[in-house]
């Protein structure tokens, strides 16, 4: 028996709820960092999994390409993310984001 | 290639306009560079002026006036039912103008230069200024002579009008101590209000003109049928159109060449600068005047026999012989040449009043280069004299003569004397250009003079073109023969007072020559003056032949002043016989004192020529006097009785009007609706403001929830066929 689609679609739509429950419910920038990168990677998922099973892109290599270049973007915006979690650390000494106001009126 | 020269006609005023624009916006600051600016300007008028002047003349026989002129269309504004079409155009009346205009122009300029001391710590303060507004006017000049229709003409007409208000009046800031002495602020009024007068009648004449004929253009107004028209249909009872018409625009005429009865104004003008005096108010401007009438001639012949030209030699005559009788009891050197300008004005006028159409367009040219260079000539004594007062009053005693500085006059001629031997070039052109004034052989002055004594003479023997009778004729013969003699005394008279004898004042015992810029420009104009004459003798009469032929357009024979002995033989007796009197009163026994001998032995009558027949006291009395008093009565009517309380009393209701408004609805209504709207978005905005934390997580669970909400909605509307989407996920 192979797979069905319904699986991997199943497990992707938990890793991205899973995700989605850290961005909205930590208060830590690096946990809501952690859950970004869990959404991101269902999303993948999905596209590796409809590439698979689907009719029209069979033969190509698109939805790999297509999850590479979300990996590599992943890649960046954690590095970039950290980076500033780390400047924000060093300028206020807290990761909490409802600490970090100073924007705010 | 005429063609093309005479297609660039437009370009002529437009040089000096630009360099009044130029010096007004970006030299004025810098004296020479603004001098400069005004030389090339008026000089690439006058090479161009030159080129068209020669051209014309070559074509002249497809170019005489008035209906020959090569057109330069400009523009064309659309009016109620027609176009108003504005242009140039050149020919050979035109070129005539552009012979004088521009070279006169430009020696005058390059006089001034010395004039107004460039170079001297007294150097004018308002030096850059004098530039602009000469250039400013030699546009106006040029612009007219090259308009072919009313209305350029009379805005260019209305610019030298300006510029001759703004000039007369250059120094304002003067005073005199004698309160009776006019100064130029308000010699500057009285000349644009004097000609104000001519130019309203002349505008009704232009506007009578436009309502019969539909048009402004010189070419279409001058048409035979036209003419015909205008001269058939009747304003009202016997006079024709064509009369009103010419006698309305004789009126802009009247006041510009400064005739009877608005010739009180000249004399005043002189309180501008000298330069100005020779540029304006003798060579080009005052001959605008006669310029118009030649060039709207053909209106003015339009009626055989018709009062208009009865008219204008009467004016021109009388004017002529006052203006002459005036000057012989002035005493102010620019004064006597005011009045003798007037008077030539007056030969020309009349000149025109008898058909003898080439001989005052000759007489015009002439006459401007002999009456600038005399002005030229009396601005460079003056300024002699000024500097050797001067020179007397400062080196005794530092500081002391300043207070009579200003009683000083050094227009006086009594105050001058013996001039000759301290201003050798200045003297003999001045005597050069009172030979060519007075009518002496062979300078210019004789064969111009002399052809319009002619044409008179001819009129009164044989009768004239045009129905003008043999006694005007004679009339205007009898006038002008007689202002020649008084123009040779009373030019004799200046010459021996002014360069004479022996200085009468320290002053003008110290008078220094002028510097080259000023005196260059009268040795030129000097030359003009002697054979400029030679072009118009009545053997070879090359401005016959330039102008003459606008009779053949007309089909009429027009004046052509043959050479007639007696008049000649006359009028050089009375010149000279006038010369002889001055002479013998102030010539062989040079005055000592500054009084003169004419008063004695004049009386009462010296007194009413010195005060030029009482004109001044008569207007004062009959016009000014009323209009004040007039004015003054509405101004009581106005102010005090009846307008001003009517207007106070509308004023003071309206305010307790808007007082009461303001209470009743202002406050409330309109003022409580922008406070209502205000209110009600505060506390909007105080609300919805809650929903703005600034948490991007709030923002992002808002939008989970949104999609989740979206999603079931899809669900809900799609009940029954998403069990096909389970079936397929699970395969």
């Amino acid at each position: 028996m192979q797979v069905p689609l319904s699986w991997y679609l199943i497990v992707a739509a938990a890793l991205f709820c899973i995700g989605l429950y850290g961005v909205l419910s930590r208060r830590n920038a690096i946990a809501i960092l952690m859950g970004v990168e869990l959404m991101l990677n269902a999303v993948n998922v999905n596209l590796l999994a409809f590439w698979r099973y689907g009719e029209v892109a069979r033969g190509t290599l698109a939805g790999q390409v297509f999850a590479i270049i979300v990996i590599t973007v992943a890649a960046a915006e954690a590095a970039v993310g950290l980076a500033l979690v780390i400047a924000v650390y060093r300028a206020r000494r807290t990761v909490d984001v409802e600490e970090v106001e100073l924007m705010k009126l | 290639m005429t063609e093309f020269f005479f297609n660039l006609t437009w370009l002529i005023p437009l040089f000096p306009l630009a360099a009044f624009a130029l010096i007004v916006l970006w030299t004025n600051r810098n004296r020479l560079l603004s001098t400069w600016v005004a030389w090339i300007g008026i000089g690439l008028a006058w090479i161009l002026g030159w080129t068209l002047f020669f051209l014309s003349g070559r074509e002249a026989h497809s170019l005489t006036p008035p209906g020959g002129g090569h057109p330069v269309p400009l523009f064309s504004i659309p009016t109620g039912t027609t176009l108003l079409r504005l242009g140039f155009q050149v020919d050979t009346l035109t070129g005539l103008m552009l012979f004088m205009v521009p070279f006169v122009c430009l020696m005058i300029f390059i006089y001034s230069k010395g004039y107004m001391n460039y170079g001297r710590e007294d150097v004018d303060p308002r030096y850059s200024r004098f530039f602009a507004y000469i250039s400013l006017f030699a546009c106006g000049m040029l612009g007219l002579v090259v308009s072919d229709n009313f209305v350029t003409l009379l805005i260019f007409w209305e610019v030298m009008g300006l510029c001759s208000y703004l000039l007369i009046g250059f120094w304002f800031d003067k005073s005199y101590k004698d309160p009776k002495r006019i100064t130029p602020k308000q010699a500057g009024l009285k000349a644009f209000l004097t000609t104000r007068i001519g130019d309203a009648l002349m505008l009704a004449g232009m506007l009578l003109l436009y309502s019969q004929t539909g048009t402004l253009t010189f070419r279409e107004i001058f048409r035979e049928e036209t003419l015909h028209t205008l001269a058939t249909s009747y304003a009202w009872g016997q006079v024709p159109w064509a009369t009103l018409c010419a006698i309305l625009i004789f009126g802009g005429a009247v006041g510009k060449s400064a005739q009877f009865p608005l010739h009180v104004w000249l004399p005043d003008a002189m309180e501008g600068p000298t330069p100005v005096s020779a540029l304006i108010h003798a060579a080009t401007m005052v001959s605008a005047g006669v310029y118009l009438v030649a060039r709207t001639f053909p209106l003015f012949v339009a009626v055989e026999g018709g009062t208009q030209l009865a008219v204008v030699a009467f004016i021109g005559a009388f004017t002529a012989f006052l203006a002459s009788t005036i000057a012989v009891a002035q005493n102010d050197i620019k004064r006597v040449l005011a009045y003798s300008t007037i008077s030539q004005l007056g030969y020309m006028i009349a000149a025109l009043g008898l058909g003898a159409y080439v001989a005052a367009v000759f007489h015009l040219i002439t006459h401007a280069f002999f009456k600038a260079l005399l002005f030229l000539g009396s601005g460079s004594v003056i300024h002699g004299v000024e500097h050797g007062h001067h020179h007397t009053h400062h080196h005794p005693s530092e500081g002391e003569g300043h207070g009579d500085e200003r009683e000083f006059d050094a227009n006086d001629m009594m105050n001058m004397g013996g001039l000759l031997r301290r201003m050798p070039t200045t003297g003999w052109t001045f005597i050069i250009g009172a030979l060519a004034l007075t009518g002496i052989f062979p300078w210019a002055g004789f064969w111009s003079k002399d052809e319009i004594l002619a044409d008179a003479w001819r009129v009164f023997t044989h009768g004239g073109e045009f129905g003008v009778s043999m006694g005007w004729g004679f009339f205007v013969w009898l006038l002008l023969t007689a202002a020649a003699l008084l123009t040779a005394f009373y030019t004799g008279r200046q010459i021996f007072l002014t360069f004479a004898g022996r200085p009468r004042t320290e002053a003008a015992a110290h008078a220094p020559e002028s510097v080259p810029s000023m005196t260059w420009p009268l040795v030129i104009l000097a030359a003009f003056a002697t054979v400029l004459g030679l072009f118009g003798t009545p053997w070879a009469n090359r401005f016959y032949a330039l102008i003459g032929h606008q009779a053949e357009v007309m089909g009429r024979e027009i004046a052509h002043g043959e050479f007639n002995p007696t008049v000649a033989g006359i009028s050089t007796l009375v010149a000279l016989s006038g010369w002889l009197i001055a002479w013998l009163i102030y010539g062989r026994k040079p005055l000592l004192v500054p009084v003169d001998p004419l008063e004695k032995a004049l009386g009462p009558l010296y007194r009413w020529l010195k005060n030029k027949w009482y004109f001044d006291e008569l207007y004062m009395a009959l016009i000014i006097r009323p209009a004040i008093a007039l004015a003054r009565a509405c101004y009581t009517f106005d102010d005090k009785i009846v307008i001003d309380p009517i207007v106070d009393a509308v004023g003071r209701f309206g305010r307790w009007l808007s007082e009461w408004l303001k209470k009743a609805v202002d406050n409330p209504v309109v003022d409580g609706a922008v406070n209502g709207v205000g209110q009600v978005t505060a506390w909007l905005g105080e609300f919805m403001r809650a929903t703005q934390t600034g948490q991007v997580q709030n923002y992002l669970l808002v939008a989970a929830v949104t999609v989740l909400l979206l999603l079931a909605m899809f669900l809900i509307r799609t009940w029954g066929t998403w069990s096909v989407w389970l079936a397929f996920l699970t395969g």
